[in-house]
């Protein structure tokens, strides 16, 4: 094990660096949930009922 | 990112504070709020239909392009940022997030924006896009701004391409009309932001910007500042000349212009003694103002001529 992970394993955040945390993951959490929508949605409207037509 | 951002000296671990909100302080809001309405002008104003949904999707790719190039540009230019005040609190210089992360957050938003955009709704605008960023966080950060008093006149292209990528998204092509919603934005950028050096000077003098007041004086700033104010009233009034908008767009644009031209005369007659240069603060907030209003006029001029099927 690195010097770093062994460092890592004995950190203990802070509330701030908590807070931080969740406040990133759930912006990373909704910048996804939008992009898979905007995928989803876009290629509904660009290939309409044709989107379902698959030769396998 | 990463969550370990550096090793102190003592070789502990840092984890990092930095919160949604410091990451989106990144994309300039306020600058992609402007990026955002330009855009959407260009698109509705375009005479191709685009259904909703490429709208949205074109407007947000263009939305977080420009917030990607506003995220490379605080990278590169950290080291200003932190000896002027009006943005030394940005979140890498006031130290929540790490130059490293901010790069990685641009050049990965950039690829995205661009793709996306491409991919879904044409590669014409993707293509603007892209050189958009190139010539956002490239040719103006690295190389005009510290280096020639006519960076923003030569940078001011980047902020002006949204119009035509809205424009391109719809068509998929490039057209007077969409050149002249560039060049509305292109003419109005020098007296807008020499307005805000005029009385922020020393920040940019501190920061060794060459911007035109330090390094050609405020005589011959005000002189230029004049002259832009002149061909933007101009060139404001030229989508009704050529035929693109009804008379309401160009009477307004005409009195926009004026109101303009008025403001530059007042900056132009500014006696060199006024400190608190009251006529280019008023200036800087009317240049915002006129932007906002003419493309609000000129959306309101297309769809009011879709409608009645002129």
């Amino acid at each position: 094990m690195s010097a770093v992970a062994e460092k890592l394993e004995t950190v203990k955040p802070t509330e701030a660096q908590l807070k931080a945390r969740r406040s990133r993951n759930m912006a990373i959490a909704i910048a996804l949930a939008a992009f898979v929508i905007i995928v989803y949605a876009t290629s509904i409207v660009k290939l309409g009922s044709a989107v379902f037509e698959r030769s396998f | 990112m990463a969550l370990v951002e550096q090793h102190g000296l003592d070789g502990s671990v840092r984890l990092s504070e930095a919160t949604a909100s410091d990451y989106l302080a990144l994309l300039k809001p306020r600058v992609m709020s402007l990026v955002v309405f330009t855009a959407f002008v260009g698109i509705v104003a375009a005479p191709v239909h685009l259904n909703p949904v490429m709208v949205l999707t074109a407007i947000l790719c263009i939305a977080v392009g420009a917030g990607a190039s506003g995220a490379l540009n605080m990278w590169y230019d950290a080291d200003i940022d932190a000896v002027m005040t009006r943005t030394s609190k940005r979140p890498i210089p006031s130290g929540r997030v790490q130059p490293g992360e901010a790069l990685a957050f641009g050049l990965v938003l950039s690829a995205l924006s661009v793709m996306t955009l491409g991919i879904f709704v044409n590669w014409v605008a993707g293509a603007l896009l892209a050189f958009t960023i190139f010539f956002y966080a490239v040719v103006y950060t690295m190389w005009l701004k510290r280096w020639t008093p006519q960076n923003i006149v030569i940078g001011g292209a980047a902020g002006s391409f949204p119009p035509m990528i809205g424009w391109a998204a719809a068509t998929g092509s490039i057209s007077l009309e969409s050149v002249l919603l560039f060049l509305i934005i292109f003419l109005w950028t020098p007296p807008h932001f020499w307005a805000l050096a005029l009385f922020k000077s020393g920040d940019y003098e501190r920061a060794g910007i060459p911007m035109m007041p330090n390094v050609a004086g405020e005589t011959s700033t005000k002189r230029q500042i004049f002259a832009y104010a002149l061909l933007v009233a101009v060139v404001g009034v030229l989508p009704w000349t050529f035929g693109f908008t009804g008379e309401v767009y160009g009477l307004a644009a005409t009195a926009l212009g004026l109101g303009f031209v008025w403001y530059a005369w007042k900056v132009l007659a500014m006696p060199e003694a006024d400190r608190a240069m009251k006529p280019a603060k008023a200036l800087f907030g009317y240049s915002l103002l006129y932007l906002f209003a003419i493309f609000a006029i000129y959306l309101g001029d297309s769809v009011v001529a879709r409608m009645l099927g002129i």
